[in-house]
């Protein structure tokens, strides 16, 4: 599936790469002569990359430098140090003019459908907007392109010379979704793409990225503060603090072995929809709000609310590092073992035999919760036999 | 009706066939249709639902909140036996903030911006209750300090502005419990927060109920805090309640399409990639042209289980399907449950 390059690609690529990036905003003084006071520090040293056709999924509590790692990412904002490259070319430094030719190759989904089209344009005109920025002329016409988007991504085409007011929120998105698309770019940043819907188009609008992906290669750097909406759709996963990253790995490895005290406690801070099970999690309660990234924490920035703090922490800034094969994390006491913060990981449904299944179904559900296999009981090591239920499944990347 | 005595009442409060209609220059928007359902003391209800689904209008008619200028109410909310539905501004204002008390998304719908905190804690305590100066000042530090504000006594000098987004969160949450209300109304209450700060919050509404012995009616989209948090539910759609009962039926055995469609389509910690979501066809209806017969019939795969039009013409009731667990749909219970067996497959693995 989406392991598929773009054939255009040069193997070996990243279709993004940024590398110890920084994005400081300054604080300016009020008054007839601002002065710099201090810097925003929204970004502060983050490296990662994205792959041809794979999904990293960036998340983190709101400020702390999500949409500003994605928007730096595609050049929208010039970065304070740091390295950008895009499709191994480096655009760190390059002026706008330069970056033309290399906009058709990216694109950006926003969180608010309401604000992100211009409610004086047709809906044919805003997703057909890209081929006249470009200079693109689609075989058989800008019209019949958009006609032909609007029908992939679920819109009617008759509604081609509608407004965004006419749409509701989950078919607005899909409008920005057809627009991002049209030039089938290499790679999109979806800011929150899901987060201002309700659940049940929520779910439409994940299964349209996804199969967006799978069909034409598309890589996503997806940015946003639900977890539970990140695992569905990533590959990898980075989570970030206070404009670090603290944690990257594989989807498999973030929700069922995370390492980081901060990972855990955001996993367990999650009320899973499912009673029972919500009932038998414990829950690492993390104490005080973020602190500000003007003056973030020294040392470990996040020392302030880490449970597991060391004096070190105060002082000595862990580094992002390999604590395992691809499993990248930065803190100086990574928690190995199973803290109740963690999932109930099941079997893949997808895996398990159908006639498994069926015998599930009926009886005394009480009686089949009892049958707690499925269920991590807290203090379990993830190192007696747990791990054998963590099923990656069928029709991975990788 | 000669029966001028009110019924029986079982429930500390029931809400019996709401009903909140705006007119408006596009058309009658139909926001609340027939609401009912009950909640005892210390108990919590959750209603849940996609947003205009008519939640936050219930919650206003609850308190008493709807203009009667600008909008329609029927129906009854029996608060301890005495309906809200009817009541003058006068006898509103004393049950809102004593008997009763609500909390909001946004602090700053309750907390006024150019007032210490303190002084609109003692103001809330004067309104009530007949205290000294130094008594409602004790009192309001007393509630600062139980939901977590550290060293209250100074910080009951600060403006709003100067607390964080979870600390004004607590600050609005001791606003409303000041007076230790019977009833809590909580609408959104942690959606603008991020997750660490929701758990603590959440955490802190439970604790509260505890000890005063609240009922609280807790309005939410997200499905995990309704686990979380839940005795009962209440899910709405197009401006009903489509299906209600204690937590385990609706979690373990719903019926209603429309809550077997949000079961399956809410993403899950405990879900791999692999595994697609199963999203409701369609979108949800406008309140000024809800569908006829059944809402949610337009987007209901099942429909043809049902012989003739009926769902698209014959508007279902909500009856009792099992003790305690209503559902608003025309199907007999055998292919509700047939069809909840279809539709929720990997939750019922889930949950085994
Ligand atoms: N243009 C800007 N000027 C100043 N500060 C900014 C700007 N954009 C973002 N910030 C600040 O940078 C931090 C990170 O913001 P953002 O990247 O939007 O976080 P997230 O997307 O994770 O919520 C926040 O403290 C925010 O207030
Ligand atoms: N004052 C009002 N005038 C007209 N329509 C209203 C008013 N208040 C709410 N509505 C409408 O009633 C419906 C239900 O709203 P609401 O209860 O806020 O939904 P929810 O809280 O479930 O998202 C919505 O369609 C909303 O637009
Ligand atoms: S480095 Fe120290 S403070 Fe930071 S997360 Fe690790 S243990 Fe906690
Ligand atoms: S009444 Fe008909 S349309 Fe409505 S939920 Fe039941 S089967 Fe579906
Ligand atoms: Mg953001
Ligand atoms: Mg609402």
């Amino acid at each position: 599936m989406s392991e598929i390059a773009n054939e255009s690609h040069t193997a070996g690529d990243a279709v993004l790469r940024v590398t110890d990036l920084q994005m400081h905003f300054p604080v300016r003084s009020k008054g007839l002569f601002p002065k710099t006071i201090g810097q925003v520090k929204a970004v502060d040293g983050v490296s990662f990359d994205v792959q041809p056709g794979e999904t990293l999924g960036l998340v983190g509590e709101s400020g702390c430098g999500k949409s500003t790692t994605g928007r730096t990412a595609l050049r929208l904002l010039e970065p304070t140090s740091g390295k950008v490259e895009m499709d191994g070319i480096d655009v760190t430094r390059m002026s706008a003019k330069d970056m033309v030719p290399l906009r058709r190759k990216a694109a950006m989904i926003f969180q608010d459908p309401y604000n992100a089209l211009n409610p004086r344009h047709t809906v044919g005109a805003i997703i057909g907007a890209p081929f006249a920025v470009q200079g693109v002329e689609p075989a058989g016409g800008v019209r019949a392109a958009v006609r032909e988007l609007m029908d992939r991504v679920g819109l009617n085409p008759e509604h081609y010379n509608r407004y965004p007011a006419e749409f509701s929120g989950g078919q607005r998105q899909r409008i920005g979704i057809a627009r991002a698309v049209a030039l089938r770019p290499h790679f999109i940043v979806c800011d929150e793409p899901v987060s201002a819907l309700d659940v049940s188009i929520q779910a439409q609008v994940i299964n349209l990225l996804r199969d967006l992906q799978d069909e034409f290669g598309i890589a996503y750097l997806f940015v946003a503060h639900d977890l539970a909406v990140v695992r569905q759709i990533s590959h990898r996963v980075a989570v970030m603090y206070l404009g670090h990253v603290m944690e990257l790995t594989s989807r498999e490895e973030l929700y069922s072995r995370p390492l980081h005290p901060y990972t855990h406690a955001l996993l367990s801070a999650i009320p899973v929809p499912d009673p029972r099970a919500q009932k038998n999690r414990e829950h690492i309660m993390l104490s005080g709000d973020l602190p500000s990234p003007v003056n973030p924490p020294s040392g470990c920035v996040f020392h302030t609310r880490c449970f597991v703090a060391q004096d070190i922490c105060k002082v000595d800034k862990p580094v992002i590092r390999e604590f395992e094969p691809g499993h990248q994390v930065a803190c100086h006491f990574p928690i190995t073992e199973y803290l109740g913060s963690t999932l109930i990981v099941g079997p893949d449904p997808g895996l398990t035999p159908e006639s498994d299944l069926e015998g599930r179904q009926d009886g005394d559900p009480m009686e089949q919760a009892g049958d707690s296999d499925l269920i991590h009981e807290p203090g379990t090591n993830y190192t007696d036999g747990t791990d054998s239920l963590i099923d990656p499944g069928p029709g991975l990347w990788r | 009706m000669t029966d001028l005595s009110p019924a029986p009442r079982r429930a500390y409060i029931e809400v019996e066939d709401l009903s909140v209609q705006f007119p408006t220059e596009d058309g009658l928007v139909r926001a609340v249709d027939g609401v009912t359902f009950s909640i005892d003391k210390g108990q919590t209800i959750a209603i849940v639902g996609e947003s205009g689904s008519g939640k936050s209008v219930t919650a206003q008619a609850i308190m008493g909140l709807v203009n009667a200028r600008t909008a329609d109410v029927t129906g009854h909310v029996w608060v301890d036996g005495q309906d809200i539905v009817g009541m003058t501004d006068d006898e509103l204002r004393k049950m809102r903030g004593s008997t009763m008390a609500m909390i909001f998304q946004d602090p700053m719908s309750s907390l006024h911006p150019f007032y210490r905190i303190g002084a609109q804690l003692t103001e809330a305590v004067n309104v009530h209750n007949k205290v000294s100066k130094k008594e409602a000042r004790d009192r309001a530090i007393e509630m600062l300090q139980k939901v977590g504000i550290p060293s209250p006594e100074k910080r009951i000098e600060d403006y709003p502005h100067q607390f964080s987004g979870g600390m004004r969160q607590r600050v609005m949450i001791a606003m409303a419990l000041i007076n230790s209300p019977s009833l809590l109304i909580a609408d959104e209450p942690t959606t603008a927060l991020d997750v660490t700060v929701q758990a603590q919050i959440m955490e802190l509404i439970l604790e509260l109920q505890q000890e005063y012995n609240t009922a609280v009616v807790l309005i939410t989209h997200d499905l995990g805090i309704v686990a979380d948090a839940a005795d009962q539910v209440a899910v709405m759609y197009g401006a009903r309640v489509v299906e209600s009962g204690v937590i385990d039926d609706i979690f373990y055995k719903p019926e209603m399409p429309y809550t077997l469609g949000l079961l399956a389509s809410v993403p899950r910690l405990n879900q791999v990639r692999a595994d697609r979501l199963d999203p409701i066809p369609g979108n949800p209806p406008s309140p000024i042209r809800l569908p006829s017969g059944c809402v949610f019939n337009p987007r209901c795969v099942y429909k043809d289980r049902v012989e003739g039009d009926l769902c698209a013409t014959e508007r279902p009731a909500l009856l009792p399907t099992d003790l305690g667990h209503m559902v608003r749909c025309h199907m007999s219970k055998e292919d509700r449950e047939a069809v909840a067996t279809i539709a929720l497959g990997t939750l019922g693995r889930e949950t085994a």
